[in-house]
């Protein structure tokens, strides 16, 4: 049986009947990771001592008859949460050396189950891109062609799933971060609404619009690994104190009557032929299944991306001023006095896409262009706001592209940050809103390249989103299909 | 031309919470450096802030006793700017819709009527950090003081003269105090001030340019910056220059101020709501309790002193300095039926001895109840006022009673008329050139009789008595 294979509730029941150790699985994902990285570049750190340490910890919990869901499953995490005691990068040169003194709490409350950890993986420093290029480790590559993109920012969270290099593995999403390398790396991607889980311990980029969220095999798992991370944590006061519902009760193979928004102004002429291919046959699917499909309007979808690049790179200028070479992370070592080491530190630690951002939001925010550029933005992100409350009192889910196009090359985009910057544009929308979105592997490209459908919910519509991705995943196999690599 | 100061204050007020604002690391002073540190006020990847509630009720009760208004909703910002004692680069603060707003206090100066000073605001931020020199190899930074919680208080600039900013001050101070919300201490920098100065030809309705003086932390040194300031800038103005928008630091072994940066450096800090945290959201309800629940004040104590105790006004103002020390009288005067010898006492001998010593009146070695007993003694006729200053002292050293001490010293007064004419006789006798002196009409000689026999008797002779017996036997 080839371990590195299974999905979360799969490899619980085997651990659970004791047809599995925790240490092989393991051993047998560690070997999985050895074998195909060099090729994938999925991970910064591979902890394979600890891992096996942790294992084997699992392992005895399982023998004294306690197994919660995630005991014994080998996970990987994005390196932007951090972990006590091992290396958090967020991979960047500032913080190449960097080892957290506490678990972000979504990781704490997996390893609290006994989840093992096998390492932390590659993304786009600080969380800024969609390619997972801009990292200083070096690119993450698709393992779908390794000629292609991941997607990003958290590229290696998908490409470690594709790759059958963990079960299971957390990502943020600012803009997109989750849904769109999910949904190249044919996985399912799931952002959850804003202040469903804590971003305590994890690296902010864009503080208003980071979440924290799932990257699975298939829904289940999503459901399953939503359930250990969300809830109110009192260390995080965007963080909601609302009850957590039992998600794997809404996975239900159920969308009659299911009302089923199709936003215009996502389905615009010129969309990739795959992609629209991919959207015409999960709604044919839909359809058949019982859901009911509306036009809707999200009328101010075309300001989004340029109010995402105001607020993100606002609040990521401030973020990112803790890095300075004071107490801790990378100190330029020649620099005479304080101005110098500071900025030389900066210079010297961040790459850039990371310095580009941090200038954009610094000008926007500066004295005399803060109500042109920050404010108007934010009073954009308001009327997204409200398309998305317009739109759910006519319908209770949207279905989306996730991405204008399937993974494209390595390098194609690097050289125009905007282009770059458009790869966003149907999930960006999400995280100004504050809702929830899922990403699930759809029909794939004729070359063979995955492509994710994106359906978005109400704010702390998880359960619905889950649902309808529940049964669309039951009547097609596309989740199921792997990389070969 | 004559010239007429126009000065603002920003006084930052320490809270004494046992948190700081943002996380739960202790704010004690003095601690080992980096001691009360953790990932929030180290500024960490990844940590967030959560706001500190009492922060928040200290916040609401000093705004209630400046007569501010608390914002139903308010928000905080950061402050953007590098400082090596700044851990995440930036200050999490209040900008647009502080939690209070559009309050005032009155002063009054000696001869002038009372004057409304307003205040624009009141805003709660954390403290830096510390940077420490001289350590050989380059500097330290201590962030034990990074998070500590501050209320910024700013006034209108309503002072026309150093005295008005003075005597603000000083009434804000004793508010702060009261509440309880702050330790008052200056020279530790728990309540710390900058002034804004500026002047304008008298009659003029533009205001100048201001300069902001920094570090002034004595009711003296802001009262000397500010005349300095003001006589530096008509002179100035006078020998042809202009004033110009600058930070200037006050240096207190010069009495003067000199240039720290100007407008060209100002920063830009680029305020912005914070995004890790949520709004403010202040009920009616909580405001009504904190209210409800607010101490007395020291102007309505004071008043409440006048009228209920009959106190003269001066008396009233000294007693209701503080907190402790109007509670202390206030005490010894519930128990000792005489609130006016009270008040002299506890502004008198009480006030004396402490100043003689490093105590103060929380840790009064002579309780209250035990000075209102020496004032009962006193009242019936037990001792007199001046036996009752050496009890006092005795009280002072030894925790004994002071009825105890009377009986075992044998201080109790001597009211028998035939013990003191025994005396009056004796002394009469020995003094025949000073009887004659007074029976030929120099009554002033009366006060040396009376010496006399105060002096035979140790002190314990009943005055009244004596004064009687010897106006009878010297007539005689």
């Amino acid at each position: 049986m080839e371990l590195h294979t299974l999905t979360i509730h799969q490899l619980h029941q085997l651990l659970k009947s004791r047809q599995v150790s925790s240490v092989e699985a393991t051993r047998s994902l560690l070997a999985r990771i050895e074998a195909t990285d060099s090729r994938i570049n999925a991970f910064i750190t591979v902890a394979a001592d600890q891992a096996m340490t942790a294992a084997e910890v699992a392992d005895q919990r399982i023998g004294s008859g306690d197994c919660a869901p995630l005991t014994g499953v080998p996970v990987a995490l994005k390196d932007i949460f951090l972990t006590e005691g091992l290396r958090t990068t967020c991979a960047s040169r500032m913080l190449e050396n960097f080892i957290a003194p506490y678990d972000a709490t979504a990781w704490a409350n997996m390893k609290k189950q006994g989840a093992v950890l096998l390492g932390k993986l590659n993304q786009d420093e600080f969380a800024m891109g969609s390619s997972s290029e801009n990292s200083a480790f070096g690119a993450t590559r698709n393992p779908w062609d390794t000629n292609r993109i991941p997607g990003g920012s958290s590229g290696g969270s998908a490409a470690a799933i594709a790759a059958q290099q963990a079960i299971a593995t957390l990502g943020t999403d600012t803009g997109g971060s989750i849904r769109q390398p999910a949904s190249h790396c044919g996985c399912v991607g799931l952002k959850p609404t804003y202040g469903r889980v804590s971003r305590h311990g994890v690296i902010a980029y864009a503080s208003s619009l980071d979440q924290v969220g799932p990257v699975t095999r298939d829904v289940t798992d999503a459901a399953l690994l939503l359930q250990t991370i969300a809830g109110h944590d009192p260390l995080d006061s965007t963080s909601v104190a609302q009850a957590v519902p039992d998600y794997s009760a809404a996975l239900k193979n159920d969308v009659k009557r299911l009302k089923i928004g199709l936003p215009k102004e996502y389905f615009i002429d010129g969309l990739d032929q795959d992609v629209q291919r991919a959207m015409d046959n999960a709604i044919a699917h839909l359809r058949s299944q019982g859901a009911e499909f509306v036009e809707v309007s999200l009328p101010h979808t075309a300001y989004a991306v340029a109010c995402y690049y105001l607020i993100a790179t606002a609040e990521a200028s401030s973020n990112l001023a803790r890095y300075e070479g004071v107490r801790f992370g990378r100190r330029a070592s020649e620099a005479q006095g304080l101005i110098e080491m500071m900025s030389q530190s900066r210079a010297e630690g961040f790459g850039a896409e990371v310095k580009r951002r941090i200038m954009l939001g610094t000008y926007a925010l500066s004295s005399g262009y803060y109500d042109a550029y920050y404010l108007k933005a934010q009073k954009v992100r308001t009327l997204i706001q409200r398309d998305f409350n317009e739109a759910f009192k006519q319908v209770d889910i949207l279905l989306t592209p996730v991405a204008p196009t399937p993974a494209f090359r390595i390098g194609e985009k690097t050289a125009d940050p905007l282009q770059m910057y458009l790869s966003d544009i149907f999930t960006i929308p999400v995280n100004l809103a504050g809702t929830c979105g899922i990403s699930i592997p759809a029909q794939p490209s004729a070359d063979g390249l995955p492509i994710g459908l994106q359906l978005i919910g109400r704010p702390f519509g998880e359960e619905t989103i889950l649902q309808a991705a529940y049964s669309f995943e039951q009547t097609t196999d596309w989740h199921r299909q792997k990389a070969a690599l | 031309m004559k010239f007429q100061p126009v000065i603002g204050l920003e006084v930052h007020v320490q809270l004494n919470t046992q948190s700081k604002i943002f996380c739960g690391c202790s704010t004690r002073f003095g601690a080992e450096p980096n001691a009360h540190t953790c990932p929030v006020c180290l500024g960490l990847p990844g940590a967030l802030p959560v706001l500190n509630r009492q922060v928040v009720e200290s916040a609401i009760m000093a705004g209630l006793a400046t007569n501010c208004s608390i914002a139903h909703k308010s928000i905080f910002a950061r402050k953007n700017y590098f400082y090596p004692d700044l851990p995440k680069g930036y200050q999490i603060s209040q900008f647009e819709q502080p939690i209070c707003e559009k309050g005032w206090l009155e002063i009054q100066l000696e001869g002038q009527p009372p004057k409304r000073i307003g205040i624009t605001r009141i805003h709660m931020e954390e403290d830096a950090g510390k940077l420490v020199h001289g350590l050989g190899n380059g500097s330290g930074v201590d962030l034990n003081r990074a998070g500590t919680p501050l209320l910024e208080v700013v006034s209108e600039p309503d002072f026309r003269s150093a005295d008005e900013a003075v005597a603000y001050l000083k009434q804000l101070h004793q508010i702060v105090t009261y509440l309880g919300i702050c330790d008052g201490n200056m020279e530790e920098g728990s309540f710390r001030c900058d002034a804004n100065v500026s002047v304008m030809p008298v009659g003029s309705d533009t205001l100048g340019t201001r300069a902001e003086i920094k570090n002034v932390n004595s009711f003296k040194f802001v009262k000397q910056a500010i005349e300095y300031e003001i006589v530096r800038q008509i002179d100035l103005i006078e020998d042809g220059g202009k004033v110009v928008q600058e930070t200037r630091l006050f240096d207190p072994n010069a009495g003067t101020t000199r240039s720290m940066r100007g407008k060209e450096e100002a920063h830009d800090y680029r305020y912005f709501p914070d995004p890790d945290l949520v709004p403010l959201v202040i009920s009616s309800d909580w405001v009504e309790r904190t209210e409800k629940d607010l101490p007395e004040l020291p102007a309505t104590k004071r008043q409440r002193f006048i009228t209920q105790f009959g106190l003269p006004e001066y008396d009233a103002d000294v007693l209701t300095a503080s907190r402790p020390l109007a509670d202390y009288f206030e005490e010894t005067a519930a128990f000792a039926h005489n609130p006016k010898a009270a008040a002299n006492w506890v502004m008198g001998e009480v006030t004396r001895a402490l100043n003689d010593t490093t105590l103060n009146i929380e840790n009064c070695p002579v309780p209250p109840r035990r000075l209102a007993d020496l004032l009962h003694l006193i009242d019936q006729g037990t001792i007199s006022g001046s036996i009752a200053k050496k009890v006092f002292e005795e009280l002072w050293q030894n925790d004994k009673e002071p009825a105890a001490i009377v009986t075992e010293q044998g201080l109790a007064q001597v009211s028998d008329s035939g013990a003191i004419e025994a005396v009056i006789d004796q002394i009469l006798a020995v003094n025949q050139g000073q009887v004659e002196e007074y029976r030929s009409g120099k009554e002033k000689v009366f006060g040396f009789f009376v010496g006399q026999v105060m002096k035979a008797m140790k002190g314990k002779g009943n005055p009244a008595l004596i004064n009687e017996l010897l106006l009878k036997h010297l007539k005689g």
